[in-house]
């Protein structure tokens, strides 16, 4: 799935001139998703950026078929929506979550748990910004240490960030991914596969977000394609049983073949008051999450499923 | 025809399978446990053909049965107390999107202090969302208001959600002889849900409740409030039609209880109506005027019944059972505004917490008030009285 074929595709999902900030990654991700599912999935978009992306009626952003629906509530609404459409004939409709990082990996964490404990046949993306940025910029439970927000406005965050996409993995259901909107093919392939599993999967996207991370927003892609140069941005898969690292992040297992962190940090604002030891402290828990999903993969490998 | 003992809440699991619901979702929480219990086995059982989703909390299974009747199913969900408050924000999205769920509320009290038993204090706090709101006094009326409230949510004038509202315990694990209609009749009474004007599948390209300007909002109120005030006509004729073909004497917003000639009402809502009843039997007996109004539904509430009834008596007695604090009871702030001052309303609260109130309470009660408004206590000042005999006043 190269860009230029995505880019041939008729289906769009996102519209021109939606009423998304310039360099907003959500738009990369959607556009991603419209090109693969624009035209058989039902999407079900919380509280977060994407209901302003959506835009102001009576004009609407997306060609998608779309309900709002409350913060804590859109993997349960999903559910409800799929058990109806099931119902109906259209078992064949791809019931998509599109939410941010506060609707899933905090207030609605228990709504995607009893979800995928359930093992809806759903497909939740969880595009990560790595803060509440649609209420400007407060910190989330996926905000990463230190980082400056209006809520850790001079110490920054002091507490670590949790990893939604291993947290869903042990819950046992079919398809766990992570993916970057820096790398459209990976997220593309990722989306297509996901969408032929039957049951539960989610993705978690990385998408850096320029006005919460305050960097230009030209620099979108660059920022998060230095996240998986740099190693501190894993792509892996997991697909009813196979555990790999992804094409993308697969260079970066040598860790002497990752770029310097600085030159990811240095882009962004939140991150300019970082002193040299929080940066090799960041540096160590980068290493440490390597080694995790390194060993993950070596578990997976030994237990295939036949 | 035939006739089946039945407790409250297999009444209304009864209900919901011969309304022939087609997605169910709920959590547990006491006393309303049994309904979804005694669904999920007839579920499990293929008795009735629907999907039942086993959720984590309240706010996901009103969550889930939104999705699901967004998309023209036909759903069904129960909670009770803390659970309906922990659904309260999907409350106001299910109403404001005006679809006609049904749900179950086991009438219980709020803690703290934990209490499992009834009062009216769940139901009535919700009141404003822009649900239809109804209280069954008999185990045969929450079989009956669960079928009308298909027929009443669903109708293209209203399409508005409906709560069915039972007393836990005293209704819910009460066993009374329901007569039960034929299935066959139930289905023929009782179309299937007729489909939405929109239908969320793969390729049309809509949006339901985005950001639009602020007078669309105002104006998608309107429409409820409209929409509410015309449910008060389709509950009265949904319940007269049903009355008709399944011969039920009680139909309409509220039932009168001897009105006739009746000098003073007794006003409230709820299973312990038929205490009350006995009471204004005892007290007719002894030749007191007084007659009682049971409200079947105090969402649309049924302003232009009760101001009919009010003009002609004497003063009004509302018996609530739960409470807006730093005001009075809330049907009687409800009511008070409805009678515009036409006649002089007392207040008493009882029975909060699960409090019994018997028979002879309600003619303490409703003696004491007679007294007060014949002495004139009634006419020079207003208070909202609290029934505990077993406190001592000092």
């Amino acid at each position: 799935m190269s860009v230029p074929w995505l880019a041939s595709r008729s289906t769009r999902g996102v519209l021109p001139g939606n009423p998304a900030c310039s360099g907003c990654p959500h738009n990369i991700g959607l556009r991603v998703l419209g090109r693969i599912l624009g035209d058989k999935a039902v999407l079900v978009v919380p509280a977060g950026c994407t209901s302003i992306v959506a835009g102001y009626w009576p004009r609407e952003g997306f060609e998608f078929p779309l309900l709002h629906v409350p913060f804590a509530s859109a993997p349960a609404v999903a559910s409800g929506v799929r058990a109806a459409l099931d119902l109906g004939g259209r078992g064949d409709a791809i019931v998509v979550v599109w939410s941010g990082d506060g609707g899933a990996a905090d207030i609605g964490f228990a709504t995607l748990s009893g979800a995928a404990t359930r093992n809806e046949d759903i497909l939740v993306m969880v595009s990560d910004n790595e803060a509440y940025m649609n209420t400007g910029v407060q910190a989330s439970g996926t905000t990463m240490w230190k980082a400056l927000t209006t809520t850790s406005p001079v110490i920054g965050k002091t507490e670590e960030r949790k990893d939604i996409a291993l947290i869903m993995l042990m819950h046992k259901v079919p398809y766990v991914a992570t993916a970057s909107i820096g790398y459209p093919s990976d997220l593309a392939e990722k989306i297509r596969r996901a969408s032929e599993v039957k049951g539960f999967k989610l993705i978690h996207l990385h998408s850096p977000c320029p006005p919460g991370w305050r960097f230009d927003s030209d620099k979108t892609v660059l920022v998060a394609k230095l996240a998986v140069e740099t190693g501190a941005w894993i792509l892996w898969e997991y697909d009813r049983g196979n555990f790999r690292i992804s094409p993308p992040s697969t260079p970066y297992r040598d860790k002497s073949r990752r770029k310097p962190l600085a030159e990811y940090i240095k882009l962004q604002g939140r991150l300019a008051h970082l002193t040299e030891e929080d940066v090799r402290e960041i540096e160590r828990r980068i290493d440490e999450n390597w080694n995790l999903i390194l060993e993950l993969e070596k578990y997976y490998a030994s237990h295939v499923k036949a | 025809m035939r006739v089946k003992v039945l407790m409250g809440n297999t009444a209304v699991a009864e209900a919901v399978r011969m309304a022939g619901v087609e997605v169910i979702s709920a959590y547990p929480i006491t006393p309303q446990t049994i309904i979804v219990e005694r669904i999920a086995e007839m579920v499990e059982r293929g008795e009735l053909k629907a999907r039942y989703v086993r959720v984590e909390s309240e706010h996901s299974a009103l969550a889930v049965v939104y999705g699901a009747s967004a998309s023209g199913a036909r759903v069904f969900t129960a909670t009770s107390s803390h659970g309906l408050l922990y659904m309260y924000e999907m409350l106001w999205w299910v109403a404001n999107s005006r679809l006609p769920v049904v749900m179950a509320v086991v009438a219980r009290a709020i803690g703290p202090p934990w209490n499992i038993h009834s009062d009216h204090q769940d139901a009535l706090t919700v009141r404003d969302a822009g649900w239809i709101i109804g209280f069954a006094s008999s185990v045969e009326e929450a079989f009956d208001m669960t079928l009308q409230a298909y027929r009443v949510g669903e109708d293209r004038r209203v399409l508005l959600p409906v709560m069915v509202a039972l007393d836990g315990f005293t209704l819910s694990h009460t066993s009374e002889p329901v007569r039960l209609p034929e299935e066959s009749e139930v289905r023929g009474w009782l179309p299937p849900r007729e489909p939405l004007p929109f239908k969320l599948e793969p390729g049309s390209y809509f949006a339901v409740g985005n950001l639009g300007p602020d007078e669309v909002t105002m104006e998608l109120r309107w429409y409820i409030w409209r929409a509410m005030e015309r449910a008060k006509h389709v509950i009265r004729e949904v319940s007269a039609d049903y009355a008709r073909r399944f011969d039920r004497s009680v139909h309409g917003l509220i039932e009168g209880f001897r009105v006739e000639d009746a000098k003073y009402l007794v006003v409230l809502a709820g299973a312990w109506s038929g205490d009350a009843m006995e009471a204004v039997g005892m007290l007719r007996d002894e030749g007191y005027p007084v007659g009682l109004v049971r409200l079947r539904y105090v969402r649309p509430f049924p302003v232009e019944e009760l101001r009919e009834l009010a003009s002609s008596v004497r003063a009004v007695l509302v018996v609530d059972r739960a409470v807006s604090m730093g005001h009075m009871g809330v049907i009687a702030g409800d009511l008070i505004s409805a009678v515009r001052g036409k006649v002089t309303v007392k207040n008493v609260i009882a029975g909060l917490g699960g409090v019994d109130v018997s028979p002879d309470d309600f003619k303490t009660m409703i003696k004491g008030f007679i007294e007060e408004y014949e002495s004139g206590a009634l006419d020079s000042w207003f208070y909202t009285e609290w029934y505990m005999p077993w406190v001592r006043r000092g």
